[in-house]
């Protein structure tokens, strides 16, 4: 019973808690231009939870999601651009391409409450049209990955060359923005984002802990391990995918739209492919299906990427992908499997300390006992 | 529709069938896996279908439940059509299907999968916000219980022996309560006791439910004691009970001749 508490409860509740006690202590310990870093990294594991929804959970490996992560930076992005100016004024950029009237579709994000719905609801209804589309067309698997990412070229491509609409490759800058009366750049502001975008990676925790705690989340497991087998029981696995991976594209609307204010911009180097590929990374590091893996991922290994380079700017690239071939072939579901199927015990009898035994050491320390043990006490769903 | 009255080899009541295949040929690239086949089930009906390798018995199979498409011939069930009927729509409108090699969910518990068979209610949205009622968790239990899994009902299945996965999948095509069964193989790679309790099972179930079962396993079919159709080259070749199906001609040859191991004893 002791050792229960021990690793269990502890491997289920410390990655959690570090981050809770982290978010609290880190403003005042971390300098501002540190704190920012970290919310952006926070809001990429927003992105990264979708993407354990549909690819953990469900097994659709999207390689597209950097489309919803842009679509939500660029609602909030075109908001900001817009509420700093006088009545008839237009953004600064449009004069360089002899733009005199403001697009249609720009009028809208005048409103912050529409704003804050298109945040998550474009990339909701554009990843739920994409998606009913090839669902219903039984595209799936390694299909399914590559027309994802040629959605993406296409949406990249589109972005990238419409000035006259969206300042093409330049994107749009929120910096100078005001939030409630706030420059968006200042120190004060970027810490109350810090702040929100804990609130909502919690939120967005919760939600996706909901959504796959139940017979609903049992669904999403069924077709991942046997569609037809599910079909045949009565279910449309059409439905489910679309309401996840719309579900997934909300989720990176929030993401991509926290990330813009705090990085200051949105352009459509968001969705440029290594980044999309770079959030599945995330997840296979953190450990699919697991939920806390994928945010612990994003921050991890972005943080990684920021430390590593700023003193050794040409690595990181082999250094990532070194991680990934690492977790590809020896910890197949990442950090937080491995730290759940007992990993730190092992390295422990590895380095000849073992564990201590409650019983007999013999019958503790046999691997299949411990597997039957670990089956029975919480493998089980 | 008028459908046509039917003459139940087992009892010699006259009903309406539950399922009629009317002249139904499936064709893969000019192959034709089935090739103006007919057949009727009536209702509460326990039912065989044999064949040599390659008879077609599983794209029978995949014809009424709607993952092959005929290319001509009319599927019936109750009266209505299933031609082009999505496969879970097919399912609600009560058809369940065993499939050759046990197919249940490995990384949920025995439980779950039963909850998921169980649910009479299947989208997304009832699964969100809706509850299993008590009838469907005292049914899962019961399940559990007549399948002899209740111990290990919460580790995932994937762990579970060979026929404790068979059994499992019987249950949940139990769980899902359809009017008629459809079971490819439940036997295969059980032990001979094992075998024997599928066999009673199964003859528990018709009655209530209307049963087909596709087998290799001679012996299993003759525990059955139902009535046999043998599918030779996808088209039933005789039907009958199983001392007259043994002893027609026609299926020595097709046994016999064919193949040499000698399957059909």
């Amino acid at each position: 019973m002791a050792e229960l508490f021990s690793t269990r409860t502890l491997g289920r509740w410390l990655p959690w808690l570090l981050i809770v006690l982290a978010a609290l202590l880190l403003p005042v310990l971390l300098p501002p231009f540190r704190l920012n870093l970290l919310g952006r990294f926070l809001a990429l594991g927003i992105a990264a939870l979708g993407i354990d929804l549909i690819w953990g959970f469900t097994g659709l490996l999207s390689l597209g999601q950097g489309i919803f992560f842009a679509l939500g930076g660029y609602a909030l992005g075109m908001h900001l651009q817009l509420q700093a100016l006088q009545p008839g004024q237009l953004p600064e950029f449009f004069s360089l391409y002899g733009v005199k009237a403001l697009p249609a579709f720009w009028q809208p994000f005048h409103s912050a409450l529409f704003t804050l719905f298109a945040i998550w609801l474009i990339p909701a209804l554009v990843a739920g049209v994409l998606g009913y589309l090839v669902f219903r067309n039984r595209i799936k698997g390694v299909y399914f990955s590559i027309l994802t990412q040629a959605a993406l070229l296409v949406f990249f491509n589109f972005f990238n060359g419409q000035q006259k609409l969206i300042n093409g490759t330049n994107g749009l800058k929120t910096d100078t923005a005001r939030i409630l009366g706030q420059l968006a750049g200042s120190d004060g502001m970027q810490r109350n984002l810090f702040w929100l975008t804990l609130v909502l990676v919690i939120g967005a925790f919760l939600l996706c802990r909901w959504l796959t705690g139940g017979r609903f989340g049992d669904a999403l497991i069924a077709i991942r391990d046997d569609e037809p087998r599910l079909r045949f029981t009565g279910y449309n696995p059409t439905a489910y995918k679309t309401v996840v991976f719309a579900v997934a594209g909300a989720l990176a609307g929030i993401s991509g739209a926290l990330y813009t204010v705090q990085s200051g911009i949105v352009s459509p180097q968001y969705m440029a492919v290594p980044f999309s590929i770079e959030m599945v990374i995330w997840v296979a590091v953190g450990g699919r299906g697991t939920l806390i893996g994928a945010v612990l991922g994003a921050v991890l290994i972005n943080y990684a990427k920021s430390l590593v380079s700023e003193a050794l700017p040409e690595t990181w690239l082999f250094i990532q992908g070194g991680l990934f071939l690492l977790v590809v072939t020896a910890l197949p579901d990442g950090l937080v499997g491995w730290w759940r199927s007992g990993g730190p015990g092992r390295i422990r009898a590895m380095v000849g300390w073992p564990a201590p035994a409650a019983t007999y050491p013999e019958l503790d320390l046999d691997p299949a006992v411990q597997a039957e043990k670990t089956e029975w006490q919480g493998g089980g769903r | 529709m008028t459908t046509a009255p039917t003459t139940s080899p087992g009892t010699g009541a006259t009903v309406p069938p539950l399922l009629e295949l009317r002249g139904v040929s499936v064709s893969f690239d000019g192959f034709l896996a089935l090739n103006d086949l007919n057949l009727r089930l009536a209702p509460g009906e326990l039912r065989a279908v044999i064949g040599p390798n390659g008879a077609g018995k599983t794209t029978f199979l995949d014809v009424i439940t709607g993952k092959v498409r005929p290319t001509s011939g009319e599927v019936l069930f109750r009266g209505r059509s299933l031609v082009g009927t999505a496969e879970h729509r097919i399912a609600r409108l009560g058809i369940g299907r065993k499939f050759q090699t046990p197919r249940v969910y490995e990384n949920l518990s025995p439980r779950r999968n039963l909850e998921l068979a169980v649910s009479r209610r299947c989208s997304p949205f009832d699964l969100l916000f809706g509850r299993l009622d008590a009838t469907a968790r005292d049914r899962v239990q019961h399940l559990l219980g007549v399948v002899g899994l209740e111990l290990l009902a919460q580790q995932p299945a994937g762990g579970l022996s060979h026929g404790q996965k068979q059994w499992l999948e019987i249950a949940m095509l139990v769980a899902q309560d359809p009017q008629l069964l459809l079971v490819d193989e439940p036997v295969a790679g059980l032990t001979d006791e094992e075998t024997e309790r599928t066999a009673d099972l199964l003859r528990q179930l018709a009655g209530e439910h209307t049963v087909l079962v596709i087998e290799h396993d001679m012996e299993f079919i003759r525990d059955l004691q139902s009535p046999v159709t043998v599918l030779h080259e996808g088209r039933v070749l005789c039907e009958g009970s199983m001392d007259q199906v043994q002893s027609d001609p026609q299926v020595i040859e097709v046994y016999l001749g064919r193949e040499s191991e000698g399957e059909f004893k």
